[in-house]
């Protein structure tokens, strides 16, 4: 049983690999350097609806960690802690206590990784003029919520990844 | 088509009991993008022309430029970092820089309060800005 469970994990991080590779392969023009878009999430998403909070919480930990060693540096750690971890409380938050459909908690999820992200850059580099990339972020945030929401949405409802108990 | 709405239709059927309802998320998805134009509206409608760029390091204010007079600057950023800023007709950008990613070249051209560019490796923000020059000095212009 436990195996199974660390074989999932295994498996999921991994994916969220592959995935960050690819976002990284993605020039985004505007962008502060370092933040990423949060196509990631796909991982993230699938593992809070497919399994449980524990369980997206550690796939998060180590798919960032992984990733900021193997693509990033240290800034990159801290964009992707801030997004990573504020993104996954607003959606645990939204499906612990709301009805809403798991895109509606994707987008929220996809606009709470932007904040995050913007403002550790903000604290960073000690300055205020970001209403640019907030207002970018803000709409990114939510075409990459919409995305990851369908993506995420379309795999849970046809992977049964019953918990094992 | 049909089969695949069915399915749907099923498996939210289970798991809710009560007919599927996407009222409250479209509701919620909306306030989103009101929020959204809502910002865009201070940003486009608040958008004014700078007249002054100032260059920070690592948090703290270099030097700044009025953005009327052309010229070129080298930023000396964190740990030898270098960024080359160039300004010219009303506009500012970065044309050369030592960082590894070279993002804040592709950033663009910025003339209008509150836009800025930004090195991260190399820590340096500029930033466009309606305050005083408190530098304009002969002596810091490379040509
Ligand atoms: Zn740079």
């Amino acid at each position: 049983m436990k195996t199974s469970k660390f074989t999932k994990y295994g498996l999921l991080i991994a994916l969220a690999l592959i995935m960050s590779y690819i976002e990284a392969q993605i020039p985004v023009f505007f962008a502060i350097p370092g933040i990423k878009l949060g196509l990631t999430n796909v991982v993230v998403l699938f593992a809070l609806y497919a399994m449980d909070f524990k369980s997206a919480f550690i796939i998060n930990i180590f798919r960032i960690i992984l990733v900021g060693f193997m693509f990033g540096n240290g800034v990159s750690i801290l964009f992707s802690l801030a997004g990573g971890f504020l993104s996954l409380l607003v959606m645990v938050l939204l499906k612990k206590f709301t009805d809403l459909k798991i895109i509606t908690v994707s987008v929220a999820g996809g606009i709470a990784h932007n904040i995050g992200q913007i403002i550790v850059a903000m604290l960073m580099l000690q300055t205020n003029s970001i209403a640019w990339y907030l207002l970018v972020l803000w709409f990114t945030g939510i075409a990459a919520g919409v995305l990851v929401g369908i993506i995420g949405g379309e795999v849970v409802k046809r992977v049964r990844w019953e918990d094992q108990n | 088509m049909k089969t695949d709405k069915n399915t749907i239709d099923k498996t939210e059927k289970k798991s809710g009991g009560k007919p599927v309802s996407y009222k409250k998320d479209l509701i919620f998805i909306g306030i989103f993008l009101a929020v959204g134009l809502i910002l865009a509206a201070v940003v486009f409608l608040g958008k004014k022309a700078g007249n002054s760029v100032t260059v920070s390091v690592s948090g703290k204010e270099v030097i700044s430029f009025s953005l009327d007079e052309d010229l070129e600057y080298m930023i000396e950023g964190k740990d030898g970092g270098k960024n080359l800023l160039i300004i010219k007709d009303g506009k500012a950008w970065i044309e050369e820089a030592n960082c590894r990613d070279g993002l804040c070249i592709n950033m663009g051209k910025i003339d209008s309060v509150g836009q800025s560019g930004i090195c991260l490796p190399n820590e340096v923000v500029v930033s466009i800005g309606s305050d005083e020059v408190t530098d304009e000095g002969p002596d810091v212009v490379v040509y």
